[in-house]
Formats: structure tokens, sequence, C-alpha cells
């Protein structure tokens, strides 16, 4: 395994999809949108990802149709490129290198070989407008140096500059500016709001601007709430402006609709106003859009709107203000409060989502499930409000029951606590709310974990608080006459010396409970709630506490804010070792010994994975991130890996996420870059350019393939397993022209083997798409399984013995991958 | 209320519980550019635009006629009609009504003159419009058109005279004058926000020389219509309540529209693309000035002038047609007239206030606390008042006076004047009408008592002076000084000196006249300025005359020397300080300190004003309104600071300043929210509109 990748920090989705305007393609049918490093491709109707345009190597800064050609799409980036996209097949046609960081893009109809791109002068802050030629030139790569200013000193964000009707005029607005560039008559008009100097009109800040398709006149929004209708701004004496005021707080993105007919207008009230004939009474709204609207888009069809929100959510609304679809991204509008957590159900991620709400988040298609309303009051967007803060959450019993903790403090001394218990509801697949406890404690929940039991009756929770207690709940019956019900009570509560409780850990099995209060560690019996044993290492109050797993159950971690980690042994009640280390989240793997430790160092944050029995570490890699990483969570893999380096076996069962402070989601991972694009989903979408959708996924594929196959027991097989396409062997199988495919009688045996596999393993039925691209490096090279073999002896695990046997099967897999890797494409052309 | 100010103790005043009529109608007089401007109560006031918007003519009201039409014809001639039915003009140089006719249709909702200006429309109760020739000195019924079923509230007339435009209730009608009768009638919806209202009327109308009729109404739409074929072919909702007036440029690309909700809407005729010849009107800019109905708007080439319920007389200049952007563009908000209400009896400390029909007069409390600078006095006997005398007749009161001894107060409507005699026994007072006024005291722009109170000064409105001494119970004719040859303009102003020797005179527009009272003769004219006087005064001893203009000029006339003084020359020599020049409301008052001949003490409604002659001029880079200097600096700091303006700014809006004693100051005040809350309450709008 010399050739292995070392273990780099990617991106992991969750990027956000409201960086900039969405842009609908000319027919409606798709709508784009930047997402960190790449741009997606969404269906309108079905809200599905159609495509990912990777290929820009920064964040993604603007998207626009091609003027003269409506099948393409230019994109610019950070990275000072601009490339050109056949959206319907995801491939790039061209790169034009631009070389300084772009920050915003435009196309002209008018202008068909040039663009226009925002661009940052050699002062920060101070931002121009600049035309760049595109050269015509048949290579894939092309330097695009023609650059000529046309507006200087303007607002870095796409919104504050705007083409007018047919590229006549360009508008640029910046603090109390508007700047008007005539292109034919070669000339700027710059309008200052004369008021901007008077106190009381201290918001008439520009924040947007938008420009009328038909008729000259320039719409601009402004901080106080107020839309302006500039018209006759080719006079610099007669030019005047209306004003619209409906908004209370700034406008955030103004369009026009195609005819010009009618203004959008969105801001922090979260509703969509439509002001038609730019009158002032005649205007109509979609309100409860959910999050403060940051963008605003038409498309050029003109039947549909589109508004990207605050929550990293893009809706789009149908003309007559219905809204038709949701694309929802990871919300990240607010501070998380309650960590990372997977969802042991669904295997989502669990964080504090909108408002009030936890968001269930599914990593593997970059798209949030659901929000679950934990607060159930209604949120009041108004600055200056002290709103009720999710703070706490914590599964249990496998999913079934949710514990969350909610505070309001508006006062040092006024402070409202409440915490939840949700039961899982197999019929409507959701969380019921079965036990609200009112301050459960006299001050701030520092610390809620469940016990794991193996069964769900015994179920414990145990919360730590600041006021010194740390209190047992457990779930009892709570029938009456009426209904039977089991509710929570408290059974417990605990406190060592007044000292106040700053986090508790149940030990795997269950059996101990380890709460710190301050800089002691107090260690109890689950069963009599007896204090068993305290360590006190001096070092600190104890900020993280957490036992070790699987083999290393015995040995007991605990972070201090001093910088110092400790480890003791539970047999021997001592310390086992220490180490300074500042670490900032601590969290350990829930199927493996490694624990991972992210430490703040000046550089940034280091990440250290180590065994508890060992205090060597087993992995560290310096600066992971410039900023504080501040929750961590391990996922477990659906499919194990076989990384055999020391470096890289843990993340072997489990991917390490975490969120920085900037909320950005980061990931390990030790492939490179070219394969982590999901091949498949590329591959079967180049062939059509229908929209694909999931039904589309399991019907409208497989009839296609039932005319091409010529095995008629592999057509039957299909009928009756769906599911098999998940199956690699059989996908192989499939995806190969029946032409070259080797005699039947070679594949009977493989295939049938695979089916016997399918039904053995678990693991292999559930696996994602994913599953491919993961065997594809691991049949690269034939070494990977002897160390593969290695491996399971090294550690000895049942599970891993069936992957044994499933393995072999891969071999011949290879030699069909061979033969489709052969170019059979002039077969077509005959 | 008493308070401490340096050096004087000032009765703070705050119960004169004026309210001004609400305005109904104004009219612009490009010619001249005068504004003219009807209340309520059937005021009429000219204002002087070109003279820093001085208020420079008022014709007194009427109870009987409300007037609901004013307009200028045939160049500056002045029309006003009203409820009463009755068609009116004005006098400008007597400051008197011409004549009324009666039109015989009713009240009168709507007036407009001929774009000629040679004949008048009426639009009447009725449903009649009729049409009135104007000769030089009368109107003459010329025809009726096409009567219409309800009243007309509004006309206009095509800029070529042939068609006129009349807003009734529901419908437009449209008149072809050669032939009288309706050609189109255009029905106007009803709806309103989709509510169906009872009614919907036409309150204004405006035809422009394309043949676009632009009507507002009641249901809060501003709409074009074309006149060629009566269809409606554009409509703004501006209001969710009545828009009731418009007034359109006289180069027809922009007019102004009032609603009820106090808000006043500018539309623009812009190019729809700046290389194309389509112009569509398109509303630009609200103005929210006005907290109620906004009755009326006019539309000057340089301003927008509207007017409401709330009292204020607002004109906004448009920044686009103002040529150098100097104090002129900026917004001028008039609510109080620019003349006395109060006169004052400095022996008794009496105020006698005038209101529209009654008088009302007060003893000043007294106090014998002191204290320092700036505190505030308790009352050791609260102001009383003492009498309130109503007048008979349904006209209003021109002008009032009390004499400085207290004794005599006498007022004047428009077709009598009226003396009492006040007596004094302890704290009860009995008032006694002197009878038999002199058959030419018929009525008085001014009237003034002489410093001992034995002689009454009455300036009547033919231009003549009369003097009439008065006796205990009883009065004497002494002289009538008549006008100069040739001239009937009415005197309205006058200062008397405190020896009684001289008296001084001013019209609205010609010069200051000084007499001599003991040899009842002229004495001399001041020369003639540019700007109308707004205040005069005869100082003690020196016998200077004091005069302040409209254009904020003061000057200082010595009388026994027949020039100017020395001061004022100097002071014409280095001008007044620029902030003093850009100050937006007249002088209305000057007095002097009896003890201190080198002060003049004068006001205007936002500064009260102690000019030293002895101390240096202030120049433009001085500060003007300067905070007394602090007591710790040196002196020779605070000499070289001190200028001979001494302003203070705490009493506004100040309605009357006079020095009771040396010491003693008495200040009037009229808080603008105590008009408000006396208005009937505005129209109640949510704050975010929905």
């Amino acid at each position: 395994m010399e050739e292995e990748e070392s273990i780099r920090v990617v991106h992991c989705g969750g990027s956000e999809l409201n960086f900039r305007r969405a842009v609908f393609s000319a027919d409606s049918k798709y709508i784009f949108c930047v997402s960190g490093d790449f741009v997606k491709v969404y269906s309108t109707t079905t809200e599905e990802c159609v495509h990912i345009l990777q290929g820009h190597t920064d964040l993604v800064t603007g998207i626009q149709l091609n003027p003269s050609n409506h099948l393409q799409l230019y994109s610019c980036s950070f990275d000072g490129t601009i490339k050109l996209w056949d959206y319907l097949d995801g491939i790039l046609i061209k790169t034009f290198l631009v070389g300084p960081k772009l920050y915003a893009l435009f196309t002209l109809t008018r202008a068909e070989d040039s663009v226009f791109v925002i661009t940052n002068k050699e002062e920060p802050d101070v931002f121009q407008l600049v035309s760049v030629k595109l050269p015509k030139s048949p290579s894939q790569e092309v330097e695009a140096k023609e650059l000529s200013s046309v507006l200087d000193y303007i607002n870095q964000s796409p919104k504050c500059t705007a083409f007018g009707r047919e590229g006549e005029y360009v508008a640029a607005v910046r603090d109390f500016y508007l700047s008007v560039y005539f292109f034919k008559k070669k000339t700027t008009s710059r309008y200052t709001l004369s008021s901007a100097r008077n106190k009381k009109h201290a918001k008439n800040n520009f924040t947007c601007v938008a420009c009328h398709p038909k008729e000259d006149c320039i719409a601009s929004g402004h901080m106080d709430g107020k839309i302006r209708l500039w018209r006759n701004f080719d006079d610099d004496k007669k030019y005047t402006y209306t004003c619209l005021h409906w908004h209370h707080d700034m406008v955030m993105d103004l369009a026009f609709s195609v005819t010009g007919a009618s203004l959008l207008s969105g801001g922090r009230e979260c509703v969509l106003v439509e002001w038609r004939d730019a009158a002032e009474k005649n205007k109509e709204f979609l309100p409860r859009l959910g999050a403060a609207i940051e963008y605003i888009s038409v498309a050029p069809a003109g039947d549909l709107f589109c508004t990207s929100h605050a929550d990293n959510k893009i809706m789009v609304i149908h003309r007559n203000l219905d809204t038709s679809a949701v694309i929802q991204g990871l919300v990240k509008d607010r501070s998380i409060l309650t960590g990372l957590m997977i969802d042991p159900k669904t295997k989502a991620l669990v964080l504090n989502g909108k408002p009030g709400h936890l968001q269930f988040y599914s990593l593997q298609s970059d798209k949030q499930l659901y929000n679950l309303d934990i607060v159930q009051q209604e949120y009041i967007n108004d600055s200056g409000l002290f709103q009720i803060e999710l703070t706490k959450a914590a599964f249990g019993c496998f999913g079934n029951w949710l514990a969350t903790v909610e505070q309001r403090q508006e006062k040092e001394s006024e402070l409202e606590l409440q915490m939840k218990l949700w039961k899982y509801n197999k019929k409507t697949q959701g969380f019921v709310l079965n036990t609200k406890i009112s301050m459960p404690h006299d001050d701030h929940i520092t610390g809620l974990c469940f016990r794991n039991a193996e069964r769900c009756e015994a179920l414990t929770l145990v919360t730590a608080s600041k006021d010194g207690h740390f209190k047992v709940w457990i779930l009892t019956d709570d029938s009456d006459i009426y209904k039977k019900a089991v509710g929570w009570t408290c059974d417990f509560v605990g406190s060592y010396h007044k000292y106040q409780a700053t986090d508790c850990c149940f030990s795997e099995d269950g059996s101990l409970l380890a709460v710190s209060f301050e800089e002691i560690v107090t260690v109890w019996d689950s069963e009599t709630w007896e204090l068993k044993c305290t360590f006190c290492q001096r070092a600190g109050k104890i900020r993280r506490l957490c036992f070790g797993r699987l083999t290393c159950s015995k040995y007991l971690l605990g972070a201090t804010e001093n910088g110092i980690l400790c480890c003791w042994n539970l047999l021997s009640c001592a310390l086992e070792w220490s180490a300074k280390l500042s670490i900032g989240v601590m969290e350990p793997d829930p199927h493996s010994e490694h624990i991972a430790a992210v430490s703040r160092s000046s550089g940034g944050s280091d990440l250290f994975v180590f065994k508890p029995s060992e205090p060597r570490p087993l992995h560290i890699q310096k600066s992971i991130c410039r900023e504080e990483v501040q929750w961590g969570v391990f996922v477990p893999r659906d499919v194990p890996e076989s990384f055999t380096s020391e470096a890289h076996q843990w993340l072997n069962r489990s991917q390490f996420y975490f969120l920085t402070k900037s909320q950005s989601l980061l990931t390990f991972s030790a492939k490179s870059p070219e394969e982590k694009l999901t091949p498949t989903s590329k591959q079967l979408l180049a062939e059509e350019s229908l929209p694909t959708t999931p039904f589309y996924f399991i019907l409208g594929k497989h009839r296609q393939q039932q005319d091409k196959k010529l095995n008629e027991t592999l057509e039957n097989e299909l009928v009756q397993l769906p599911l098999t396409e998940n199956i690699p062997a059989i996908n192989e199988l499939l995806h190969t022209p029946a032409h070259v495919l080797p005699s039947a009688s070679f594949l009977c045996s493989m295939f049938i083997n695979s089916l016997l596999l399918s039904e053995e393993t678990k693991s292999a039925e559930e696996t994602p798409d994913d599953v491919d691209m993961e065997e594809e490096k691991e049949s690269d090279d034939s070494d990977e399984e002897n160390n593969l073999t290695e491996h399971v002896q090294v550690t000895g695990n049942a599970d891993l013995g069936e992957d044994v046997i499933y393995q072999l099967s891969k071999s011949e897999e290879k030699e069909l991958r061979k033969f489709r890797k052969v170019d059979y494409s002039w077969i077509t052309a005959l | 209320m008493n308070l401490r100010m340096g050096e004087f103790k000032v009765h703070r005043v705050r119960f004169f519980n004026y309210v001004p009529p609400g305005i109904r109608c104004v009219a612009y007089n490009n010619q001249s550019n005068r504004l003219a401007v009807s209340r309520t109560d059937g005021t009429v006031e000219i204002y002087n635009l070109s003279a820093n918007y001085f208020q420079e003519k008022f014709f007194p009201g009427h109870e009987s006629r409300a007037t609901e039409a004013l307009c200028w014809a045939e160049g500056q001639r002045l029309f006003s009609a009203g409820l009463n039915g009755e068609i009116l003009e004005y006098d400008l140089q007597a400051l008197n009504i011409k004549y009324a006719m009666d039109a015989f249709g009713g009240p009168i909702w709507s007036m407009i003159a001929s774009p000629s200006g040679s004949q008048l429309l009426v639009g009447c109760e009725d449903g009649s419009v009729k049409l009135f020739q104007i000769t030089p000195d009368k109107i003459q019924f010329e025809r009726n058109f096409d009567r219409q079923k309800s009243r007309i509230l509004s006309l206009s007339w095509h800029p070529s005279g042939t068609h006129i435009a009349a807003g009734s209730i529901d419908y437009i009608s449209v008149f072809d004058v050669k032939s009288g009768s309706a050609i189109h009638k255009m029905i106007v919806d009803r709806q309103y926000m989709g509510v169906s209202k009872r009614k919907c009327i036409v309150w204004g109308v405006a035809f422009l020389s394309d043949g676009t009729v632009i009507s507002v109404d009641s249901a809060g739409k501003v709409q074009f219509w074309d006149s060629a074929t009566g269809t409606l072919v554009k409509s703004h909702l501006v209001a969710n309540a009545d828009v009731q007036s418009i007034a359109v440029a006289d180069q027809e690309d922009s007019f102004v529209v009032g609603t009820a909700e106090g808000t006043v809407f500018h539309f623009q005729l812009v190019s729809v693309t700046s290389n194309s010849t389509e112009k569509q009107w398109v509303r630009t800019k609200p103005f929210q000035h006005h907290t109620h109905d906004v009755r009326t708007v006019a539309h000057s080439p340089t301003a927008l002038i509207s007017g409401g319920t709330d009292t204020h007389l607002v004109i906004r200049p448009l920044m686009e047609k103002v040529e150098v952007k100097n104090y002129d563009a900026a917004l001028r908000k008039i609510t109080f007239p620019h003349r006395r209400l109060i006169s004052c009896s400095k022996k008794r400390q009496l105020l006698l206030f005038q209101f529209a029909h009654h008088l009302e007069l007060w003893r000043l409390g007294s106090t014998v606390a002191t204290g320092k600078n700036g505190d505030t006095l308790p009352l050791s006997k609260n102001a009383d008042h003492l009498l309130h005398l109503k007048t008979k007749g349904p006209e209003n009161i021109i002008c009032s006076s009390i004499s400085p001894c207290g004794s005599w107060i006498a007022y004047s409507t428009a077709s009598r004047v009226f003396l009492y005699r006040l007596n004094y026994e302890h704290d009860n007072i009995s008032l006694q009408r002197v009878s038999k006024m002199p058959a030419f005291l018929r009525s008085a722009l001014q009237i003034l008592f002489s410093e001992d109170s034995a002689k009454l000064f009455v300036a009547s409105n033919q231009g003549s002076l009369h003097i009439i001494q008065l006796l205990e119970g009883s009065f004497k004719h002494l002289h009538t000084f008549q006008p100069q040859s040739g001239t009937v303009e009415a005197m309205c102003l006058l200062a008397v000196s405190p020896d009684g020797n001289w008296l001084a005179a001013s019209g609205t527009s010609a010069g200051v006249h000084v007499y001599n009272v003991k040899h009842l003769k002229l004495h001399c004219t001041v020369p003639a300025y540019n700007f109308p006087v707004t205040a005069l005064a005869i100082a003690p001893n020196t016998n200077n005359l004091v005069i302040a203009h409209s254009d904020q000029q003061v000057f200082e006339y010595s009388i026994p020397d027949k020039q100017y003084t020395e001061w004022s020359r100097n002071v014409q020599k280095q001008g007044f300080h620029h902030l003093w020049l850009q100050r937006d409301t007249p002088i209305t008052h000057i007095s002097f300190h009896p003890k201190r001949p080198m002060h003049i003490l004068l006001h205007d409604a936002y500064m009260f004003c102690i000019i030293d002659k002895s101390l240096p001029l202030p120049n433009d880079k001085t500060v003007l309104y300067n905070p007394l200097p602090p007591t710790n600096e040196s002196d020779v700091f605070r000499r070289r600071t001190a200028h001979a303006f001494k302003i203070s700014k705490i009493y506004k809006p100040l309605l009357f300043m006079d020095l009771l004693d040396e010491r003693t100051l008495v200040a009037v005040e009229r808080p603008l929210d105590d008009i408000i809350a006396q208005l009937p309450p505005p129209i109640k709008k949510k704050k975010f509109g929905t």
C-alpha cells in the first residue's frame, strides 16, 4: 500500500447553496447554483441534483448562461478562471485563465465575445467591474488576459451591479452612490443620496440594484427597507426617483420579471413581495418563507422565480407565487450548540438547524432530510430579542429516544430551562414529544447522556448541571385508566461537595457513570448510584470526559481547560498517563478504540488520533484548518475501508467529520480528488438528457436494459430483485455491452456467487452508490487483497471474515472491467 | 410660568389658545409670483413668494363665506367662490371685497378662469356649469352649459380653451365650450381595493393639451383618460383614502396630487427609454409634510405648494428646477400669520389675545421667588382670564389693541370699529362700550394707542390715518391724514414714538411715511425699499425708526435727521450674517429697552434677538447663534467672540415677545403639538400599511 495517498482535509458537502444567485436554464427545466467549489444542476420539477459540475479549485463565485448558446454555462471562481460547461452532459468545455480572483460574473447578449467580471484592485475593498474578452480558440485551456475596466469603486457583491436594457448601461451601487455607465456614450453618471450625511437618513445605504429589462428604469434597494425606482438617469439634473416602501428591514435583493411588469423584492421578513406596475398599492406577497431571502432570480422563460434563503435553501416559485420546489442544504445560519450527532436510525448528521429546530442532514446525498421542531414556538426575526436556544441533544436506545434541552436567558438571574424527551414513532416515522420537564436544573445543563443499554426498558438519562448536581432520569410507567403510557421521572440526584458538574459520560457497557465536578472526576455505579471512586489531578476544570471503547474500555479520559489530557485506568484507579494538549474536541469512535482529539494551536487546529491504552498518538495531522474546530463526530462507514498503514487505520471503520467556527463541514479523506468523483451516476446520465429522478433510476433504466439484454435469466432476476443494481458484480455485468461479455457459462457461476453474497451480508445490500468507487479503488492492484487478509488476521473480526469471500468475486470482476475499458464506440458507428 | 433668563425674568405664556383655520384653496399667480391662500373661515391671504414668502395682505374671513374655490384671472384679479353661492372679487389695493355676486346655482364647488383669463367658469351644486365674462370692473353672466345630474366638484379648461372637463360624482363630463354641450361622459369606477364604495367623488380634474384628462377621486385613484374617445388609459392607486387635489405644471411635464392621508405625490412625465420619444407618467416622489388632509395643491414653476386641514402651508421647491442650491431651495412650512395677534399693556401686565371672533384679556401671574439663571420660578399668583369679549355679527376681527395703561380696548371688523373702556375696581373689572363711533371709522387695518394712552391711531383701508383723542368715557376726532394723492394703498403697520410726537405708517409695498403728530403733517418718507415692511418701531429719546423688512434686513432711520443712522449705514456696508438672512420667518415685533438706548429687541417665530449697537457686527466667519460665553473664559476671549447679535432660541414658536419693564420679559408661545391636538383626528394609518 505504498501508493496510498496522504490524508487530506476535504469539504464534504453542506456548502452554501445561497452564496450567489441561482440561475435558471433557458427552458426552466434546470436550476444552477454554486456550491462551494462546484456548480450544482438541479431539476426544477423533482428538486433532485442532476449534475455536479466539478473543476474549479476554489469557491465558485458566479454562474451565467452563455448568451449565444443557452445549453452552455459560464462559471467564474476565486481560482481566477472562467469555465464553460455543457450542463446537460456535465462536461467542461473550456477554461479561460484570467488570473486575479473573480468575484462575480455577468454576460451580455450584445457582447458575445466578452463577459464582465468583478475583480479586486490592488487595495483591499476596492473592486472594479472589468470586461474580459474571451478569445476564440479550439484548445481546452485559453488565456484570457484582455481586460478593460468599466466601472471603478464598486461593491464586490453581484447584487450591487446590474446590466440595463439590452446592455446599454450598467448600474452599480455602493454605500450612498449609484453609478451608471453608458456603453454608447462611454460616460458615467453618479448619483448620491443627498441625505447621506443626515443622521435621520443614515440607513439610506444602497444594498442591491436591478434594471428594468424594457425601460430605462433602475430599481435600488436600501438599508432602511425602501426601494427606489430611478428614471431619467441619463440626465444629471432631471433624474428622479420613486420610493416603494414595505420592507421594514434592509432589502436583500431585487429582480424584475422578464417583461418588466413586476418587481420582486425580498429581505429579512421572509416574505417575497411582488410589486406590480411598480405601484406601491399594487403588491402581492408570498409570506412565511422560513428564512431571510438573500437572492432572487427569474427564469428567462418567465414562468418561475427562485429565492435563495439564509438557511441554505433554494425555493422555486411559480409565476403565480406558489412554491413549487424546495432545495434544502445544510442549515448554517446560527451557532451550533448541540454539537454533531449521528441519528442511529437514518445515519443522518444531526445538529442545530433553523432556530429552535434540529436538522437531520444526509451526508451521502448532501441534502437535508427533515427538520424537527423542538422549541415549537413562532420564531420572531428581530435583532435584540432573546430567543429560546436549543443547547443540548442526545440520542438513546438506538435512536428510539431523543433528549433535548432548550434555554433562554435574558438576564443573569432569569434562566428558563426546558428538557424534552422525544420517542420515535414507527408509524409516523418521526419523533413525538413524550415528556416535558421544565427547569430540570437550577442552572445551565452542561452534560446530557443516555446509558447504552441492551434493552430499551431500563433506559437511563443523566444530566449534569452547573448547579452542582447531576440527575438521573429513568423511564417509568405513566399509565392511567385512559391509556398506557411511559414517562420520564427523576430517579437520583447526585452531587459532590457542591462543585459544578461539567460533563458526564457512561461507560460503553453502561455499568459506570463518570461525572466531572470541576477538577474532580467521580465514578458512580449505575445500578446502585453509589460513588465508586474519584480522580483528582488538579489540572484545571475538566471540560470533556469520555470512556474508551472495546478493548480500551477500562480507560477514562478527561480533557481539562488548562490543556492537560489525562487518562485514568479504572482497574487500578490510577492515572495511566497524561499529556499536555489543549483539547477543544475529543470524540471516541464508537466502532474502534480510536479517539480523535482536536487541539487549538497558533497555526490552526491540529488533529491527534490515539488509543487510550497507549500514550503515543497513532496519527497526528498538523493544522487541519485555519480556524477553531468547534465540533467533531465519527460517522460509521457502511462498508469498512481497508487501510493498513497506521496513520490511516483509524479511518477504516468510521469517518471523522468536523465543523469549524465558520461552519464549514470538513472531513478526512485518503483518496485522490479524481477518485472522489462518483463515476457511476455520471456515466449513467451521460447517455440521455432526460431529467433523472429516483423513479426513473428504478424503472426507466430497467426498461431500456430489458431490450438490450439477451440473457433471459438475467432479465427475470432483475424484475424480481430490483435491489440487485446495488451489487457491483451485477452492475458491471449489466453495464458491459452484450457482445463483449464472456460466455454465459463463465458468467453464471460468478453471478450466482454474487447473489449468494448479497443475501448473506447485510452491508452489501444496503450499500449506496459509493460502494462502487471504493471497490474500484480496491481492485486497482491485487496487493491490496493480500494486505486485507493480513488485516483480517490482525483484528480477527468475524464481520470482516465475510468480506474475504466477498472480495474473491472481485478478481473476476476485474477481468470484466478490463473488457469494459476497451473502447467499443466504433461499433455504434457501424 | 416664569423663568429666569440671564438678566431678565421671563413670563413664559402658553395659554394663548390660538388655532389657525385650515387651508382650503391655494392659487398661484405666475405673473406676480404671488400665492393666494383661502382658509376654512373665509380668510384669504396673499403671500409674496419673491419677498421671502411674506404674507403681505389678508382679507378677513366671514362666517357665511366658506370659500371653496379661488382663482386668479385677467392678470392679477383674484376671485373666490363659496358655498353661499356668491362669487367675490377682492380689491388687492384697498384690501377689501370689491363686490359679491350670486351665481344662482346654489353652493359653488368649483371655479376656474379660462386660459386667456377673460372668462370665469363656476360649477354649482345643482349640476350647472356657468360661464361668466370678466369685464374691467365686474363679471357678467354669459350662459349655462348642459346641466348635469349632480354637483360639479372640479373643473379644468383645455389649454386651447375649446373644451372643459368637469368632475362630478361618479363621472367626468367633457364639454365643448362653443356649443356648451357635453360630448363625453366618463364613468369612474366605484371600486376601492375590491370593495364597492357608495359613491366615487371626482375631487379634481386636469385637462392637458394633448387631450388627456387626469382625474383624482375619493377612491384613492389618479386616472388618465383620453378625452377624444372617453376611455380610461391608465390608473394609479396612490392612497387608501381620498385624493383631494391636483395641480399641473404649466409645461405639463409634472403634476402633483394631495391625499387625505397627508401625502403629496409628485408625478412626472419621463421618457420610457432614453432614445425614444415615448413618454409615460410615473409617480415619483411622495412628500409627507402634512398630518391631515391635503385639501389643495399648487404647482409653481419651481415648487410644489400644498395646504390642508393641519393649517400648514408647505412650499417644497423642486430640486431639479432650482438653479442654485441656496436657502431658497429649502422646504418652507408656514403656520402662523405674519402679523401680531397679541397686544400688551405694560402698566397693568395685561395681554390681549385676538381670535377670529373674540378677544381674551389675561393678567399675567406673578412670583416672589428668585432663582439662578435658567431656573423655573414658582408662581405665587396664577395668570387670570379677565375678559372674554365676543364680537357681534359674522365678520372676523381684523385687528385689536389694548392701551398701554390697560383701560382701553379697540378692535375692528370689516365693517365696524369698536372701542371699549375698562374700569378696574380692586379685582372687579367692568367693561363699557364707547358708542357712536364716527361714521368714517368703518373699518381699520391697524389700531394703535399712544404711549400715554391719550390718543388712538387708526389706519383705515382707504389709506387714511385717523387720530382720535381719548377722554374719560368719550373721544374726539383730532385729524385725518389723507393718503398721498393717486395712491389708494392701505396702511397696515403703525408705530408711534414714546413721546407721542411721531407716527410712522407703512403700507404693503410703498415706503414708510412719518407724520408729525404735533403739527399734524407729513414729516418725511423713508426711501422705498424692494421688500415689504414686516415690523416698525420708534426708539425712545433718539426717535430712531427701526424698520424690519421681509428679506430680513433691518434699517435704523433717524426721524429728526431724516436720514439713516450711522449704525444702519455700517450694517448695510458690512451686510448681515448669512445665517441671519436665511431665517425663514419675518420679524414681527420690535421693542426697546428703556434704560439701554443701544439695544434693539426683536423676534420672529423661532428666535428672540437683542441687537447691541455698541458691539461689532458679526461677519460670516463668526458664529451667529453663539451660546452665552461661559463665565470662566477670559475677558479677552469674551470680547473677541461677542458681537452685536445676541440670539435666544429657547422659546418657539414665538408669537409675541415684549419688555414689560427693565427686568421682565413676556413671551407668548404656541407649541405646534397643542394645535395638532385641537385639530380633528387624522385618518388612521397602520404603521406598516397592512
